[in-house]
């Protein structure tokens, strides 16, 4: 049985909807993250569990209770918040002990949890400093100490990292997965970086527009998004739109795409010929070749034009014109760079080969999405071409 | 390298022209020279009759009481006021805002006459209640606008924290709003009390045999008594006006950071 359950959670805001029917259940000790672009709602749907917000229709379920309509002083839940809302009046030990003071607990208990969360979070020699005078990572650790030493069921954790610099970002991730494996609660998180998601959590739900668009492992998600949204908003990736047609095996199907010869394609969703497929295809599953490649039987492969390279050091990510008027983006990963590997070059004739697994199919597909991908359609490109020279 | 002189020079002129009539008021408080006039000898004369003036110390009684209660109802008031329009920003509110701001700018004669023009239409007699309402109306203003200060650098998610590790209001409340705000609460009142002190305008429409404040006192006395010891009134009055004032400003100063 799920740990924690959004069921149909609802949530308006003068009459627009910041979250829209979403359903969750949440595991007991996990990192679960809420992942989407800024503005999707997922804070919202995060202060509904915490209870600042009361949505307008649905129920959350914490452990076989129904919650719901609880204020956030009766919820076994603590929050982390963005600006760590830290009591500037306060000094760290009695920033810690405040949800402990509030239950009236006993001196010797409140100096004992203190000295403890101090330990964990490595804040020793800090406890008589006010806010101010510790740094921002500092800062985080007390946040979250303040919210352990309550003992909630589930921490929630809002953009935790996004107040903090890069480095700092990389180093507290690992320190926050390293808290949560000695804790052992649930952590809910909500990010609108997927790597900082991706790195982190046990299972993530992708949110677009106040819906929640896929929920699943982060490999899952990357790997078999469900529509195109995620499959644009996670990494980069290809789109081709075809009609169906019978493959020989049936857990196959063949694609007539404008231009290209019959591709192949694993058609898990079961599509029937006639029908209209969108496929992904993400960069690192092309293979670039300056020769015709050896093919076999589930090997898909197009001719293309080098219009653009992009060296990155480990990776390189081409730009190909490929037949149809699509531009696809490719990437090469480097192992032995400059001796085996032959080099590509602006303007180069190439094929790209790919896995018939390798392409997947879309329950859902809308245009808007190409927007979120890193190459601009060739319809963009020409108007890039086409702007005025300054020279 | 040659520094300017210029900004020292303005500085020294300021100063002189702000401070030196009150450094002429001071000093003449200890001459003892009964009109001010050329320096005739120190003594302590003019304090120590000043001392013994009945009329002063009932004038003085007065000016205090309103002067506390004053503050103290429109620390509560102003607050209050401080929290509403910054919580809640509707058409009403921007209404109230002008409302509160009003009475910094209009001419205090104008607040004057009018407080007087409605105690007189409701009938009721110019007690100390009167004057304390008259000073209270513009203290709010005061206090609210230093609250208001401090409520822009508020981080209103520490009421959510607070609430997240289980506060009620009212602990949150006690624990974090008040706290955090006293300084601003306390400049404002300090602020509030310094003015009610200081007052002559208001006072002087809304006081009525009984209820003399001390600055209406002391225009009084400028007719009837010796200047020397009005100096050493003013004295005595500026001294403690000074202690406030600085004192409003270092709590207004602290938990800035
Ligand atoms: N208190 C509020 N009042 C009005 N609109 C709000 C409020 N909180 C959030 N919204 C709106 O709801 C939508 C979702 O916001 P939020 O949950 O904060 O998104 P996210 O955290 O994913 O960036 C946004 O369009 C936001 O403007
Ligand atoms: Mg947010």
């Amino acid at each position: 049985m799920a740990f924690l359950e959004f069921q149909n959670i609802s949530k308006t805001f003068d009459g627009i909807p910041a979250v829209d029917d979403a359903s969750l259940e949440i595991r007991k000790g996990e990192i679960f993250s809420l992942l989407g672009p800024s503005g999707c709602g997922k804070t919202t749907l995060l202060r509904m569990c915490a209870g600042f917000e009361r949505p307008n229709a649905g129920r959350i379920i914490l452990n076989g209770t129904d919650i719901t309509d609880l204020p956030p002083n009766e919820r076994r839940v603590n929050t982390i918040f963005q600006s760590y809302a830290l009591f500037p009046h306060l000094t760290i030990f009695e920033n810690i002990a405040f949800g402990l003071r509030v239950a009236r607990k006993p001196d010797v208990q409140v100096r004992e949890e203190v000295e403890k969360m101090l330990q964990i979070m490595q804040l020793k020699g800090h406890e008589q400093k006010k806010p101010h005078q510790i740094s921002g990572g500092q800062k985080q650790r007390v946040a979250i100490a303040r919210a352990l030493a309550n003992k909630p069921e589930i921490l929630l954790l809002d953009e935790p990292l996004a107040a903090l610099d890069l480095k700092l970002r990389q180093r507290m991730l690992v320190e926050l997965d390293a808290i949560h494996d000695e804790v052992g609660i649930t952590f809910i998180m909500v990010t609108h970086d997927q790597t900082e998601a991706m790195g982190i959590s046990d299972r993530i739900a992708v949110m677009n527009r106040g819906k929640i668009q896929q929920v699943g492992r982060p490999a899952e998600i990357y790997e078999t998004p469900l529509t195109s949204f995620v499959a644009a908003f996670i990494g980069d990736t290809n789109f081709f739109v075809g009609q169906v047609a019978p493959a020989e095996d049936a857990d196959y199907c063949t694609l007539r795409i404008e231009g290209f010869d019959p591709v192949l394609c694993f058609n898990d969703k079961k599509l029937q010929p006639g029908q209209t497929a969108y496929v992904s295809v993400r960069p690192e599953k092309f293979r670039i070749h300056t020769e015709v490649p050896e093919g076999h039987s589930r090997l898909n492969v197009l001719r293309g034009k080098v219009t653009d390279v992009i060296y990155e050091g480990g990776h390189t990510d081409y730009w190909v014109d490929g037949p149809g008027g699509y531009r696809i983006s490719v990437t090469r990963s480097h192992q032995r760079f400059g001796l085996d590997e032959a080099p590509i070059t602006w303007g180069a004739d190439v094929w790209l080969s790919w896995h018939a697994d390798d392409g997947y199919m879309l329950e859902q597909y809308r245009e808007d999405d190409e927007g979120l991908l890193r190459l601009p359609s060739p319809a963009d490109a020409s108007l890039l071409t086409e702007l005025p020279d300054e020279s | 390298m040659k520094r300017s002189r210029f900004p020292l020079v303005v500085t020294v002129l300021v100063m002189l022209f702000f401070y030196l009539p009150v450094l002429v008021l001071v000093v003449n408080s200890f001459n003892r020279s009964r009109s001010s006039g050329p320096w005739t000898g120190f003594t302590l004369d003019w304090y120590v009759r000043l001392f013994g003036r009945r009329d002063i110390w009932e004038a003085f009684g007065n000016t205090l009481i309103i002067a506390v209660s004053a503050s103290a109802a429109s620390m509560l008031l102003g607050t209050l006021a401080a929290f509403a329009l910054h919580r809640y920003r509707t058409r009403l509110q921007d209404a109230h805002y002008t409302m509160v701001y009003t009475p910094l700018v209009v001419p205090e004669i104008l607040l004057g006459i009018s407080l007087l023009l409605l105690f007189v239409a409701l009938g009721v007699e110019r007690n100390l209640t009167v004057l304390f309402i008259g000073h209270t109306t513009f203290c709010i203003s005061y206090v609210t606008m230093v609250v208001l200060a401090r409520l822009q650098d508020f981080d209103f998610a520490m009421v959510e924290a607070a609430q997240d590790l289980g506060a009620g209001p009212w602990t949150i409340a006690r624990r974090v709003i008040i706290p955090l705000l006293a300084p601003g609460i306390f400049a404002g009142g300090l602020l509030a009390f310094t003015l009610s002190i200081d007052d002559y305008v208001i006072s002087f429409f809304l006081s009525g045999p009984g209820t003399t404040t001390l600055p209406i006192k002391i225009n009084a006395m400028i007719r009837r008594d010796a200047p020397a010891l009005i100096n050493a009134l003013s004295s005595i009055m500026l001294c403690v006006t000074f202690l406030l004032v600085g004192l409003s400003q270092k709590l207004n100063k602290e938990n800035r950071t």
